[in-house]
Parts: C-alpha cells; structure tokens; sequence
C-alpha cells in the first residue's frame, strides 16, 4: 500500500506516493533523483543524509517520507545561486573536504549552526557538527570552513 | 614568477564546486534503465557448516527476479578471488591460498560470508526476500585471535592450513646473531601487544553497479574502488575469465579509500556475473554494517619486540616475533603487509645494527584483514616508538635524547648514497635531527617538563609523548616487489594528450578518491607547460579512457602517478620543441621554452604551444619525416620507494578520577620531499593524523570468542568525532627525493604512522607517577580507570 504525499522540496511543490516505511532520504535520493545528500550509515550517527526540514537540520534517514507531507524539505541542491553560497564557499577557500561525501551535511548542519548561532567560537563549532562524521579531514579544515563562512555572513549582514 | 608558476602553490581545489553543491557522482547515484538491487545473505556465524539453502519462499515473493546460492555458483567452477602477494614459508613450502568463493557452499568461516544473493525490483523487495531465505547451519566453534589459532587443539579455518598458518617469514640478521647481541645488552626494554583491529570507514560504503549489455556483449562495472584496471584485470583473469577488453571498469567519485577499496571484493565478480544471467543492470550498496562485515580491517598484530642497549644508551639489537592475523581468506595485499610493509621498517631512524623479525601469517574466522592507511608501517612505527619510550622512562633517560643520540647521521642520496638497512631497504634521502628540534621548539619542550611538574602537584596529569617515524611508500619498484612476493608491478601509466587547440588532457592510472588529483596534477601539467590550470582536465577512474593503472594506495599516486605525467610531458615539449623549429627556421638546440612558448635564444621570434598543437594536428606545412599528433604516453616505474619521515608530538591530560584522556595538543613535522600543493598536503596530514589518533584513543573492532563482531555500527564502534581532536599544529621539513623528477615523497599515510604511539606515549608518560608502563589500545576512560584504580 502506498500512501499520496504533498511536500515542498526545495521550493517545488511534489505530489508522490510513497510506502510507509520508505525513509525520506530514499524518496530524495531515488524517486527524485536527488543525489547529493548521501547514506554513510544505518543508525543516524553520521550525518551525511543531513537535510533541512521547515528549516531545521534533521537527518533524512531517521525520517519517514510521510512525516514530510505538507511541509517543506530543503537538500544540498538548494543552496546555491549563481554563485557558491558563502559556506560552501568556506569549504572550498579552507579546504574543508575531501572526498566530498560527508560534504552535503556538513554544510546542512552548518547553516543550521549558523542561523542560531552566527558567531560561534571553536568549541560551539566542535559540539555543533559532533553528529557528523568526517573520516578525511581531521576536521581541522572544516572548523576553518565554519569560520569562515560565519565571518563572511556577518560581514553581508553588516552590508545589508 | 609568472603566472603559469603553479608547483608549491595552493590553488582552491578543482574538484570542489560539485562537492560542495551536491552534484558529486557517486556510484550509488548513477541509475541505469531497467536496473534492478541485490542484497547478499550473510553467515550470521563465525564458523558454521552450511546443511541446506532454501530460495522458495524468497523466489515466490513479489518483486524477486532471482537468486544465486553458493550451490549455483560452485557449478560454474569459479574458484573466488586471489591474494595478490605470494608469501611463502621459511622452509620454502607455498603459502596457504585456500579458495575466496564468491558464495560459499560448504562453510561460512567469518560472520558476514556471503550465502546468496537476492536480486529483485527494489532495494526494499530484495531486502525483505533475503530475510525469507532459509538457510541451515551446523555452528562449529570459532577461532579469532592470531596467537590462539596456531595452537595444536584450535578449530581450523581451512582443513589444508594446519594450525591455520598461511606462512612464516623472517628477515634481517640471523637470530643467532640478533640473540647474542640482545644477550650482551646493558638494559633490554620489552613490549608485549596487541595492535588492534580497525575497520578503515570510509564514509562512502561500497558499491557495484554490474552490467552485461547484449548489445555489443560487453560488460560495464561501476564500483567504488581505488585501482579500477587492477580490478578488471583480477576479475576477468583470476576470477571470472571474462575477456579484459569485453569488459569496462569505472571508478566514478569514490568517498575515501583508505585502503580498504583497492581489493576486488566478492561483490563485483558478483553483480558482473550475475548480470549476464539475467540480462539487466544489478546495483548493490553495502550498509554500513555490511561494511563493518565484509571491508577487508586493518592492523591486528600480536607482537612481542624486545630492543636492547648498551650502557650508553645506544640501541644494538632489535628482535621481533608477530602473530599477523589475516581473517578468514587472504586479501590482495593481505600477506604482504605484515611482512613486507612492517618487517622493512623497523630499522626506523636509528642506527640498530642487528635486526631479526619473525612473522606468522595467521588464518582466523574473522573479517579478511588488508592494508589500511598506512599499513605495516603503523605498526612497525608504533613498535619502535613506544619501545624508544619505554625505554627511555626505564634507564631514565630523555626520550627526546635518546632518539638524537641513536639518529641515523644525514643523506642525500645524491652526494651521499642511501642508507641500506639491516632489513632489506635503502633509505633514499634523510635529514632526521631537524624534524624533532622543530618539533621540540614548537611544543615548547624545555617549559613543558616544568608545567608538567606543577601540574602533578594539583593533580593535573599532563603527558608528553613523542614518535619519530620512517615510512617507505611511493609503492614500489617493480623489480623489487616482484621479487618480495608481488604478483603484479607497480608502476604507473599516464598519457598527456595535447588537443589541436593547445587545451591538454591527462589520463592518469591513479585514482583520486579525495586526495585532489585533478587539483594536484593539473598544477604539475600547467607549470611544466606554462599554461593555465584551466586548460588542463585530468581523467581518472575509467578502463575506458585510461589505458591502464596500477591505482591509489600506499602513498604513491604523485611519485608514480605524478612522474609518469612528467614523463609524457617531456615527450610532448620534445616533439613540440621540433615543430616549433620547424615553423621558426630554427635549430632545435636554439630554442628555449618557458611561459608556454618557444623562442629563438636571444631573439623575440617565438611560437605559443596552441600554435604548435594546432600545426602537429593541421600538418600541412609540417616538418618532413615527422608524425602528425601531439599526444604521448608513458609508464614509469620508480627506482626505489620514497621514505617519508617526521616527528609528532603528543600532550595529552588524564582526568584520573573518570580516566578520559583529553588530547590536548598535536605537534607534526612531517619531511614529504617536495610539495606540489601545501594546502592539500596540510590536509592529507591532518586526516591521517585523525586516524592514528583514532586507533590511539577510540578505535577497535571488537570479536567476542564466538566470532560476533559486536561493534559493527557507528552506535558501537567509535569514530573520532569534531569534538573529540584539537587544531593540528603542523611544520615541514623538505628533504627531496633524489629519484623522482618531482622529487616528491607521498603524503597520504604520514599522518596515520606517526601519530598512535604519539598520543599512546602521552598516556604512558601522564601515567607514570602510578607506576603504569602499558596499556592495550584504544586508551578508552574504562581501561584507563582500571589501570589507575585497579
């Protein structure tokens, strides 16, 4: 038995039908071909499936598509514009990955940092992303890639 | 510097816009029509024989296409897949190579052997029919720790491996020697321990796409591996024997390595052969515990080492007696890295003059165990460093000292030859005194003693610990593997294919799975021919474009990888430098090239490289003789490994009344040769730092003496996390490599060898004042709490 759902993803409204058991990171990544949030785990310690949920960061993987009907999911693909956005950006000027795969949540869960907390110190960066797990970087760069984006979007909010 | 000067620079990565945006392509993100999902049942026993395998409930399922058992397979007279290192004994029998299936039939040896596979429309529908296979077992008791398996009474693995050893191996001076000179010391400094098991993690699990298209009878692999031509050939040849050119591999975006994709795993053979059966696409994607089941593990060394000295403090002999634990079935590289990878290296940085390690390759019902980050070469490090230690807290001695004091005296290898040690290796170039006087400043050692002491007094316990390592990789010298064992070179190949319009393609048989490679050899490509980094693509990771690679591991892709581009670039600019002579009316010896032109010496008359590409592509006004084309390749097979080395420093806290350590700072000066890029060289380090630490502090995976492992889930098996490290504060020394025209070392592992007996030395040294002079890792609180209240 498969159930209708009607949800926002990324600002497009999709009208699907899923199973009930069928996570939300399936429905993202296999029905609607949304391939940058990743699977690097079963049991939701990873974070790479990290996507944002009516603005919030949860973990697509410990979610039910059903439980997104009538409201609004937003992935990796969502955020950027023309250009990078400035913590994607981050990532790339302090060289804050690798392999890439852990990448998409980590950005997930730092956006969602850095809407609640936009000048966070090291250790608020530390215990912010202690629910992703990187196995390239040592972190090091990734706290730089905070960093930056944190200094960079206080400077555009300055601007404005 | 011009603007086309890129080596040493640290441009942003190539690679990053579709990383950081999402639009990364990675196997499991790749759908082909009509493709349909496997899920294997698995032995939930270490050791079980299989009594019967029933499909019917699971075939009568809706969505089920079909399913393969081990019985199915044993038909087809595939025998499974090869080690690809012959390790033979010391008495010159052969090493013990029982049969890989690719489904076993008749036993399952390690939880996690593969019994069937289930393929149907979904993921889900293949998952839910796997549970509704039926399969008996008659449960045999289990063996799972290395130094137990070889005792006469112990459940044997393979009936034709007794006492389940697949071989012995020794090297360096005699034993009578190395006894005597262990019996003549002044002070003996002993260790006895276990180098655990790890499992490598890359964040990306597994998985392989295999396609057999009717079409043109070709089959197409996509997985998630490090060397996608050495798994095409082990399939095709080894395996399924398949002709190699009806067969197309592909390595697309790969989420980290680190060892433990470079093997051709069961599954690959697997969705390849099953795909000709029922004539569509098979996608299979590991779940993380499958991972932690069937990813080949790393380390797992029972080791006894004893290092001797005389009164002076100087080392004089070193003997080693390991039991290496290889899992169920020999890996690729399985047999090769605790002997050659780990026996090389214990010379380390220090002058010892009588060296024997002895080494038992043990078959147990456990996870095939294969190269992970470093591999051997931790453990050879870890050996040595926490002996150096030991055995300076024991003859109160420095350990910073005694390590100056036993140094090997400088080399360049160019002036002076390299430094051929007791155990079978030439070092190639070493500079070793600065790397720890860096590393001594910058910790700031001489005040470090004085806080250390203040803060016992309050009941602060601060350690220091350090580790001065040596690693041989930039793997290997053809001649020289071939005759340790190797059953296949390892050179590299690349081919430098100049287009009509001066733009430059670059097919490289390395395979980038993070490190940077289409950063990193784009800046070689574009500094050696003066043009933009935007003109040069690099292809990787594809049978089809690449003629043929050896792949990544073993810290090798640049000194190999990298000098087989420069190779094909310097028959480019040869063949080049004769066109633009001709276009010139000049004589090949009066052209200079720099900034991507050829100019006539002391004249302005010169030609641009997009000239000269055009004209090799257009010849119609062309020099006689010559043939059209710009487009070269090359193999390049190094004279010798490169021989990193570097000092790391730990200080660590003890919190005795919870027993957590608290790394508290991490000092690296690590010596790589040359570097092309800092930036990514910085990074290669810091996360091989976070490894070594990893096994240092967190990291084990655990069996139980029935052959569960109970900790396959990131809910069990701890993975240093953001909050778990500090900021690295890391140095360089550059000591190049005199045979590589880069002369560049390898970074990849550096971080991941020096680092554990850095922090485990910490422990030691926080420690000390209750009297504790080892401890097994990870340096977990509850292990740390019992030592001190114990």
């Amino acid at each position: 038995m498969k159930i209708p759902i009607k949800v926002l993803i990324n600002n497009k409204e999709v009208k699907t039908m899923v199973e009930p058991r069928q996570l939300l990171v399936f429905l993202l990544r296999d029905q609607l071909r949304l391939t940058g949030t990743h699977i690097g785990c079963d049991t939701s310690s990873c974070g790479a499936c990290t996507v944002h949920l009516d603005g919030n960061a949860v973990k697509s993987c410990t979610v039910l598509a059903v439980q997104v009907d009538g409201r609004s999911v937003h992935t990796i693909e969502s955020m950027a514009g023309s250009a990078l956005h400035p913590i994607q950006e981050g990532f790339k000027e302090e060289h804050g990955l690798q392999c890439g795969f852990c990448t998409p949540g980590m950005i997930m869960t730092t956006a969602n940092l850095l809407r609640t907390c936009p000048n966070p110190s090291e250790h608020q960066i530390r215990e912010a992303l202690e629910g992703n797990i990187c196995r390239c970087t040592g972190y090091h760069n990734i706290i730089k890639a905070v960093q930056y984006a944190a200094d960079k979007l206080q400077k555009e909010v300055k601007h404005v | 510097m011009s603007n086309t000067n890129y080596i040493g620079q640290s441009p942003k990565r190539v690679e990053d816009k579709r990383f950081t945006t999402g639009n990364g392509r990675y196997t499991d993100d790749i759908v082909l029509p009509n493709m349909t999902f496997a899920h294997f049942v698995r032995s939930p026993h270490a050791h079980a024989k299989i009594v019967s395998v029933d499909t019917s409930e699971a075939l009568a399922m809706k969505g089920v296409v079909a399913i393969f058992t081990g019985q199915d397979m044993k038909k087809t007279g595939i025998v499974g897949v090869p080690a690809g290192w012959q390790v033979d004994f010391i008495n010159g029998d052969r090493m013990k190579e029982p049969p890989h299936a690719l489904l076993v039939w008749d036993k399952a040896r390690h939880v996690g052997d593969g019994v069937a596979m289930v393929i149907a429309e979904s993921r889900a529908a293949a998952r839910d029919a796997a549970e509704a296979v039926v399969v008996e077992y008659d449960v045999l008791p289990a063996v799972v720790n290395a130094a137990k398996a070889v005792h006469d009474n112990a459940p044997l693995v393979h009936d034709d491996a007794p006492n389940n050893k697949a071989f012995d191996w020794t090297l360096g001076n005699p034993i009578g020697e190395v006894d005597a000179a262990i019996a003549a010391c002044a002070h003996v400094t002993t260790l006895e321990f276990t180098n655990q098991r790890l499992s490598p993690n890359a964040m990306e699990p597994r998985c392989a796409i295999g396609n057999y298209d009717q079409y043109n009878e070709k089959y197409t692999l996509y997985t998630t591996s490090q060397n996608p031509h050495l798994t095409r050939l082990l399939m095709c040849a080894f395996v399924l024997g398949i002709p190699e050119h009806k067969v197309r591999v592909v390595a697309p975006d790969v989420g980290g390595g680190f060892g433990s994709k470079i093997f051709h795993y069961i599954e690959e053979a697997m969705v390849i052969w099953a795909s000709k059966q029922i004539n569509r696409p098979i996608k299979w994607t590991s779940t993380r515990t499958e991972a932690f089941l069937t990813d080949a593990h790393g380390r797992d060394h029972v080791t006894k080492a004893e290092m001797g000295f005389d009164k002076d403090g100087n080392v004089k002999a070193l003997r080693v007696n390991t039991f290496a634990n290889l899992g169920a079935y020999l890996s690729t590289f399985g047999p090769a890295v605790p002997t050659y990878l780990h026996g090389t290296l214990l010379q380390g940085l220090y002058t010892t003059p009588k060296i024997n390690v002895k080494v038992t390759g043990v078959f147990t019902h456990t996870t095939a165990v294969d190269a992970y980050r470093g591999a051997g070469r931790p453990e050879a490090t870890y050996l040595l460093e926490r002996l150096m230690d030991k055995a300076a807290l024991e003859m109160n001695r420095d350990p910073a000292a005694l390590r100056f004091q036993n140094f090997i005296p400088p080399f360049d290898g160019v002036t002076q030859p390299g430094y051929v040690t007791q155990v079978a290796l030439q070092y190639d170039s070493g500079n070793y005194g600065p790397v720890l006087e860096r590393g001594l400043e910058m910790v700031g050692y001489e005040n470090f003693r004085a806080e250390q002491a203040a803060a016992r007094k309050k009941g602060k316990y601060l350690g220091i610990g350090f580790s001065t390592y040596i690693e041989a990789c930039g793997i290997a010298p053809s001649a020289v593997v071939g005759a340790l064992g190797a059953r296949a070179g390892l050179y590299e190949s690349a081919q430098v294919r100049v287009q009509p319009t001066g733009k430059v393609s670059v097919y490289s048989g390395s395979h980038s799975h993070g490190q940077g490679h289409e950063t990193t050899f784009a800046q070689v490509v574009a500094d050696k021919l003066g043009i933009p980094m935007s003109d040069i693509e690099i292809v990787h990771g594809d049978s089809e474009a690449v003629a043929f690679g050896m792949g990544t591991y073993g810290s090798r892709s640049l000194a190999v990888g990298g000098s087989a581009i420069v190779k094909s670039i310097e028959k480019v600019l040869e063949k080049g430098a004769k066109i633009a002579a001709f276009k010139l009316e000049a004589a090949v010896e009066d052209l200079e090239y720099a900034n991507g032109k050829w100019t006539v010496k002391g004249t302005n008359k010169s030609i641009g490289f997009g000239d000269v590409a055009l004209t090799a592509y257009v010849p119609h006004h062309y020099p006689a003789g010559l043939e059209p084309g710009l487009d070269f390749s090359s193999f390049y097979d190094p004279a010798n490994f490169t021989y990193p080395f570097g000092c790391h420093i730990a200080i660590v806290e003890v919190d005795i009344e919870t027993g957590k350590v608290k790394l508290n700072r991490f000092i690296a000066v690590d010596d790589v040769g040359n570097v092309i890029n800092p930036m990514i060289v910085d990074g290669q380090i810091h996360g091989g730092l976070a490894q070594g630490i990893g096994q240092a502090m967190f990291e084990e995976v655990l069996y139980d003496d029935d052959g569960q492992l109970v900790n396959a889930s990131y809910m069990d098996y701890t993975m240093p996390r953001a909050d778990d490290l500090p900021m690295f504060e890391t140095d360089r020394t550059v000591t190049p490599c005199p045979h590589n025209p880069l002369g560049v070392k390898g970074a990849g592992e550096a971080g991941c060898i020096g680092s554990t007996p850095a922090v485990v030395n910490a422990v030691m040294d926080a420690l000390h004042p209750f009297g504790i002079k080892d401890l097994v890792m990870p340096m977990t609180p509850e292990r740390v709490w019992r030592a001190i209240h114990g």
